[in-house]
């Protein structure tokens, strides 16, 4: 009987949320299948953070403990989760479609002969086949895509997917793949994070400006927001462009694709490039001076007015709703 | 240094995205084709500075049918010096990937270059696809990279920041924004793209793993509900609410 293969990521000593995604997704894929879950993590995690995988349905916890995995490495990933796969006879594997799963997606379905499906939003379909879902033309549209394999790689849209609990025994299984020195193939020299700030493709609230707000000075009503929310900030290309905010909060078509549950767009026009990156995203909310402004064709919310005003008032409001 | 890069074509964002064939294929009739942004303008570009201090060539190769030619010849007005078409419609990745891998394995690139991601399917999965099949380190998503002898060295993106690594060549790269700034062709470059040798190759045999059954287009949004800006306790409360999103 084959099981699933999760492979989990995880960043000082937690587990990131993309791969709980793809952990409750595969249970509920084992539950409609009948079949068990096993989980792929890093051995220097604490059994207590372990714990927390049985807890979003792994029947088993497989863990490496290899420092040189500490640096990211695609081939040497890849290779790691494909010998995992087959000796625990998985011929499913799930990862997120994150950073790091974008790079070892490909790879993994390579080494298992397995058709791939990038960019998954909904479980797989078994009644004709195996068919899953995803989003292609940049949100514009869906595909049912079936694969042909025996073995198949899913890559979950981070924010696709929501967590559940769903406890099951997790056992945690030192396994005992050596990988061979000759997968590492990458050195990284220097790791530079914005501290403190959460990822954007990992966000669930986002709040994002555009050249309506006239220059950079005038982020802090933004930020105040984001920080009220717990969001994260987000803005338009022209506005990376004159280096009014850093190039990687820049959302679109040649930026980052985002599909948060809520969405707030000030000062933004709603060109298509723009949509093309947010227009997944649960709720959005426009402010604009412009009725006309194409944004809110895409809007679920919709306040036609200046931004100077309009924020500092939506700040006071959920200040009264957090209490504070 | 012989680079080879990896130019797909893609949908220009304006087209209009409809199905035909019960919503089986993707109607084509109306869409302006393009090259692939994140080929042209950061793959293709970076390719050719460094060809440029380095000395070299820049190979460009694509598979898909005899549409791609003005494709292709719009990477030779750039600056590109040939290109290579491998004649195969494919619509799995996996082909792609297979298609240029046996058509690289034994020309002894240095570097391979392609693109983020196809902006029609959304895979970024070709990359990662074919660094396997040629069994090369693969950096994806890289934002800068320069070559220092036999050594690339790389910033790729990762989550809430920036990694800055280094691999031996040959090796693959996805390029992504940050990496180049696009370029314009010139009239000189228009007119020697017309006479550079585009290679149009048989393709081998390969299987496509996967098929698109059906595609669907996205439920219209109910349309939007209005407020003032003396309203922002009540949209606060439909976002709480009716979105429940906060
Ligand atoms: C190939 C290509 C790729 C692109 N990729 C991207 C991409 O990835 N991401 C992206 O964002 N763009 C992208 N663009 C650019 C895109 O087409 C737009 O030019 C850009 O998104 C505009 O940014 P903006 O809305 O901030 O500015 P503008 O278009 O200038 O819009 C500013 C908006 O602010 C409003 N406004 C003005 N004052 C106020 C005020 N006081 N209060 C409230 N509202 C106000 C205006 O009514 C207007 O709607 C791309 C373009 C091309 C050609
Ligand atoms: N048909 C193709 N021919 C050549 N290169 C391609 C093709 N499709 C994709 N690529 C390359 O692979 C990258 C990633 O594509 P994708 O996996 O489709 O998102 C693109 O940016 C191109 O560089």
């Amino acid at each position: 009987m084959s099981s699933i293969l999760v492979f989990i990521e995880s960043q000082n000593n937690q587990i990131k949320k993309a791969s709980l995604e793809a952990l409750t997704y595969a249970r509920a894929h084992a539950n409609a299948a009948n079949t068990s879950v096993f989980a792929l993590a890093d051995g220097h995690l604490s059994s207590e953070v372990l714990s927390q995988l049985g807890q979003y349905g792994a029947d088993k916890i497989i863990t490496l403990t290899d420092d040189r995995l500490n640096n990211f490495d695609s081939k040497a990933y890849a290779y790691m989760i494909a010998e995992v796969a087959k000796t625990n006879a998985c011929d499913v594997v799930v990862i997120s479609y994150n950073i790091c799963g974008k790079a070892i997606a490909g790879r993994v379905a390579k080494l298992l002969n397995a058709g791939l499906v990038a960019g998954a939003i909904d479980t797989p379909d078994t009644s004709n086949g195996f068919v899953v879902k995803k989003g292609v033309f940049s949100g514009k549209a869906f595909a049912y895509v079936r694969i042909n394999t025996n073995n198949k790689v899913i890559a979950l849209t981070p924010n696709a997917y929501k967590t559940e609990a769903c406890p099951k025994a997790g056992a945690i299984e030192a396994g005992n793949l050596n990988v061979p020195a000759e997968q590492f193939s990458v050195k990284v020299k220097d790791t530079q994070r914005s501290s403190g700030k959460i990822p954007l493709t990992e966000a669930e609230l986002v709040v994002s400006g555009g050249r309506g707000l006239k220059g950079p000075e005038n982020w802090g009503m933004l930020e105040e927001t984001a920080q009220l929310l717990n969001a994260a900030t987000a803005c338009s290309r022209a506005v990376a462009d004159v280096h009014w905010r850093p190039h990687e909060e820049h959302v679109g078509q040649t930026g980052i694709t985002i599909r948060p549950n809520l969405y707030i767009a000030v000062g933004i026009s709603g060109a298509i490039q723009h949509l093309a990156g947010v227009n997944q995203s649960k709720t959005i909310v426009v402010i604009n001076t412009d009725k006309e402004a194409p944004f809110f064709s895409a809007a679920d919310y919709g306040i036609v007015g200046d931004a100077f005003e309009v924020v500092p008032k939506l700040n006071a409001a959920i200040k009264k709703f957090k209490g504070q | 240094m012989k680079i080879l890069v990896c130019l797909s074509k893609a949908p220009d964002t304006t087209s209009k995205v409809a199905f035909t064939d019960n919503d089986s294929k993707f109607l084509e009739d109306k869409v302006t084709w393009i090259v692939n942004p994140y080929d042209e303008w950061y793959a293709l570009v970076r390719a050719l500075e460094l060809k440029e201090t380095l000395g070299g060539t820049v190979t460009t190769i694509s598979v898909g049918g005899a549409d791609y030619e003005p494709i292709i010849r719009k990477a030779f007005a750039i600056g590109a010096d040939d290109g290579v078409r491998i004649d195969l419609v494919a619509n799995d990745a996996s082909v792609v990937a297979e298609q240029i891998a046996a058509y690289a394995q034994d020309k002894g690139f240095d570097l391979i270059l392609c693109g983020k991601e196809t902006i029609d399917y959304n895979g970024s999965q070709v990359g990662s696809l074919l660094s396997a099949a040629l069994d090369l380190p693969y950096i994806s998503l890289a934002t800068k990279l320069t070559i220092n002898g036999t050594l690339a060295e790389v910033d790729r993106e990762i989550e809430g920041g920036k990694e800055i690594c280094e691999v031996s060549l040959p090796a693959l790269i996805s390029c992504q924004k940050g990496m180049a700034e696009a370029r314009i062709p010139n009239m000189k470059g228009i007119m020697a793209a017309r006479t550079k040798p585009l290679q149009v190759v048989a393709p081998v045999e390969s299987a496509s793993l996967t098929e698109v059954v059906k595609f669907e287009l996205p439920a219209a949004k109910k349309g939007c509900h209005y407020l003032t800006a003396d309203q922002m306790d009540e949209l606060v409360r439909l976002l709480h609410e009716e979105a429940k999103v906060i």
